[in-house]
C-alpha cells in the first residue's frame, strides 16, 4: 500500500470512528445518562486521534467531529458550536503530543483536560449567543460529571484507537 | 533609525544558536523542526472561520438541508443501534431486588390509601376527582389521532438543550410543529421531521414556552383556577425537572398541587389544548419586580422516555397503525 492510499485509509477510519461514538454516545448511552449527561465518546475520539497523528490531524478531525455533532438529530443548537469546541480540544491534545508514545496516566490527564476545556468553550459559545441554560451552577454540574464519565470512559476508548491510528500510519511519515 | 535596522536583520539568526537547536534535536540527535506535524496557522484560521460562517449560516433557514441531510442518513443508523441496544438499556430494570419491589408496592398501596381517604372525607376531594375526571375526558375528546413512535436518541445535557430523536417522520405523516405526549401527559414538540426520523423539543428545554391554563378547583380557595399563562422550561437538567408558569394575571396564586394543561387554539399548533402538563408544586414572589413565580413538577419522567403518541389530524395516513380519537387502531 502506498503512502496517500494509506493516509487516505487513515482519514477514512478516523471519520468512520466519529460516526460510530456519535450514534452510540446518542442511542445507546442515552439510556444510561447520569442526570442526562453521557460520556463524551466524539470527543474522546479526537483526544485519541491528536495524541496519535499530532494537530494539525487533530484540528481537522475535531473540526469534522464537531461538525456531525452540530447537525445530527436530536442536535439544536447553533451549527458551529460544537465544531469550535473539538477544534481547541484537537488543537491542545495536538500540543500536548509526545514523540514516542505517552504514559497511560498522562493520557487520561489529557483526556480529563480536554473534556473540561471542550465543554466549556461549549458552554461559553453558549453563554455569548444567549442559547440554552445561563445557570452557571447547573453548568459547573454538568461539566463536572461529564469529567467523571471521561476519566471512566479514557482507558477503555482512547488506547485503542491511538494504537489502530497508529498501525494505519504510512511508514515514510513515521518517526 | 539606521542603528536599529542591523539588530532586526540580525533577529531572525536567533533561533539558529542557542535553547531553540537544542529542543529541535530528536533522539537520535539529528536536527528537525519542533514539531513536524504541528497545525498550519493558515488551517486553524480556516477552520475557526468556518466555525463562525456555521454560526451565522444558522441563523438563517440556509443549514436546514444539512440538517435534514444530516437525520436521513444517520436517522436509520440510530434507529438500529436503539433497537439492537434494546436489550442492553433495559437491563437497569432488571436489577430491581425483591425488596425494592416490595418497598415499591407499600409505597404505592399508602399512596393510594391515601388518596381513597382524601376522597372519602372531603367534597375538596370530590371536586378535585371531578375536575381530574373532566381533564382526561378532554384528553379522549382531543379529536386527534396519535401517531405512537419510540424515541431512539437523546442530546446529551453536555448540549444545554433538551431534545430527542423519535423514530416516526414524514412517512408516518409528521411535519413540524406537532405536540407530542406520552401516557403522563406533555412531551414537547415537532421541530423538525425527516423520512424516518423527526427531532423533539422537550418541555424542560429552557427555550422552550408552552401556553398553560391552572386546572385548580375554584370552590376550594384556590383563586387560580382557569387562570392562563405561560409555561417556561428551566433548563434544569438534573434528576428533577421544573418547569415556570408565569401567569398572565401576577395577582392570583394557584393552590400546590393544582393541575396545569395546555391551552390552544382549534389548529393544534404547536401544541393542542387540554394536554396536562404537571402539578404545582410551590408558589414563590420575588420582591425585587414584584412578581410570581410558579413552579410545576410536570407529570411525563424525562430521565426514561420511550414510546411516546404525537397528535396528528384525523385520517393521517402513514406507514404504521394510528390510534384513532375512540382508542381503535387503524
Amino acid at each position: 500500500m502506498n503512502p496517500t492510499q494509506s493516509a487516505a485509509l487513515r482519514n477514512l477510519v478516523a471519520i468512520l470512528l466519529v460516526c460510530l461514538a456519535l450514534v452510540l454516545q446518542v442511542s445507546l448511552f442515552g439510556a444510561f445518562a447520569w442526570d442526562g449527561v453521557v460520556p463524551d465518546l466524539v470527543l474522546l475520539v479526537v483526544v485519541a486521534g491528536a495524541l496519535a497523528r499530532g494537530g494539525q490531524f487533530g484540528i481537522v478531525l475535531g473540526f469534522a467531529a464537531g461538525v456531525l455533532l452540530d447537525l445530527v438529530p436530536p442536535a439544536d443548537h447553533t451549527a458551529g458550536r460544537w465544531a469550535l469546541a473539538l477544534l481547541v480540544v484537537g488543537y491542545v491534545a495536538g500540543r500536548l503530543r509526545q514523540e514516542g508514545g505517552i504514559p497511560a496516566l498522562s493520557v487520561v490527564a489529557t483526556a480529563v483536560g480536554c473534556s473540561f476545556v471542550g465543554t466549556s468553550v461549549y458552554a461559553l459559545s453558549g453563554l455569548a449567543l444567549h442559547e440554552g441554560t445561563t445557570d452557571i451552577v447547573s453548568m459547573l454540574q454538568v461539566i463536572g460529571i461529564s469529567l467523571v464519565w471521561d476519566v471512566l470512559l479514557t482507558p477503555l476508548v482512547v488506547p485503542w484507537v491511538m494504537a489502530l491510528l497508529n498501525r494505519l500510519e504510512p511508514e515514510r511519515a513515521r518517526i | 533609525m539606521a542603528l536599529l535596522t542591523p539588530l532586526k536583520t540580525g533577529s531572525p539568526l536567533r533561533p539558529r544558536s542557542g535553547p531553540v537547536l537544542r529542543e529541535g534535536l530528536n533522539r537520535r540527535g539529528s536536527l528537525e523542526p519542533k514539531d513536524p506535524r504541528g497545525p498550519k496557522r493558515a488551517t486553524v484560521v480556516a477552520l475557526l472561520l468556518a466555525c463562525a460562517c456555521l454560526a451565522t449560516l444558522d441563523q438563517t433557514p440556509a443549514l436546514s438541508p444539512a440538517r435534514d441531510l444530516a437525520g436521513e442518513v444517520f436517522g436509520p443508523v440510530e434507529s438500529a443501534v436503539s433497537t439492537i441496544a434494546r436489550p442492553i438499556t433495559s437491563l437497569p430494570d432488571w436489577f430491581d431486588t425483591r425488596a425494592k419491589l416490595r418497598d415499591k408496592i407499600a409505597d404505592l398501596e399508602s399512596e393510594n390509601a391515601g388518596m381513597r381517604r382524601e376522597l372519602r372525607t372531603t367534597d375538596y376531594g370530590r371536586t378535585k376527582l371531578a375536575e381530574y375526571e373532566g381533564l382526561t375526558r378532554s384528553a379522549e375528546d382531543l379529536g386527534y389521532s396519535l401517531v405512537p413512535a419510540r424515541v431512539i436518541a437523546y442530546g446529551p445535557a453536555q448540549s444545554f438543550t433538551r431534545t430527542v430523536t423519535i423514530d416516526a417522520g414524514t412517512k408516518a405523516g409528521i411535519t413540524a410543529d406537532m405536540t407530542v405526549i406520552n401516557a403522563d401527559g406533555l412531551v414537547g414538540r415537532v421541530l423538525r421531521a425527516t423520512t424516518d426520523t423527526a427531532t423533539v423539543l422537550l418541555i424542560v428545554d429552557s427555550d422552550s414556552v408552552v401556553g398553560g391554563r391552572v386546572g385548580g378547583d375554584s370552590s376550594a380557595g384556590g383563586r387560580g383556577s382557569g387562570q392562563v399563562g405561560m409555561v417556561r422550561g428551566s433548563g434544569v437538567i438534573a434528576s428533577k425537572a421544573r418547569l415556570d408558569l408565569e401567569l398572565v394575571d401576577q395577582t392570583v396564586a394557584p393552590l400546590k398541587g393544582d393541575t396545569v394543561v395546555t391551552w390552544g387554539d382549534g389548529r393544534g399548533a404547536p401544541y393542542v389544548a387540554g394536554v396536562p402538563i404537571g402539578r404545582v408544586t410551590g408558589v414563590f414572589a420575588s420582591v425585587r419586580d414584584s412578581s410570581r413565580t410558579v413552579r410545576i413538577e410536570p407529570y411525563v419522567d424525562f430521565g426514561a422516555l420511550d414510546v411516546v403518541g404525537v397528535v396528528a389530524p384525523n385520517g393521517t395516513k402513514g406507514d404504521r397503525s394510528v390510534i384513532q380519537p375512540d382508542g381503535s387502531l387503524k
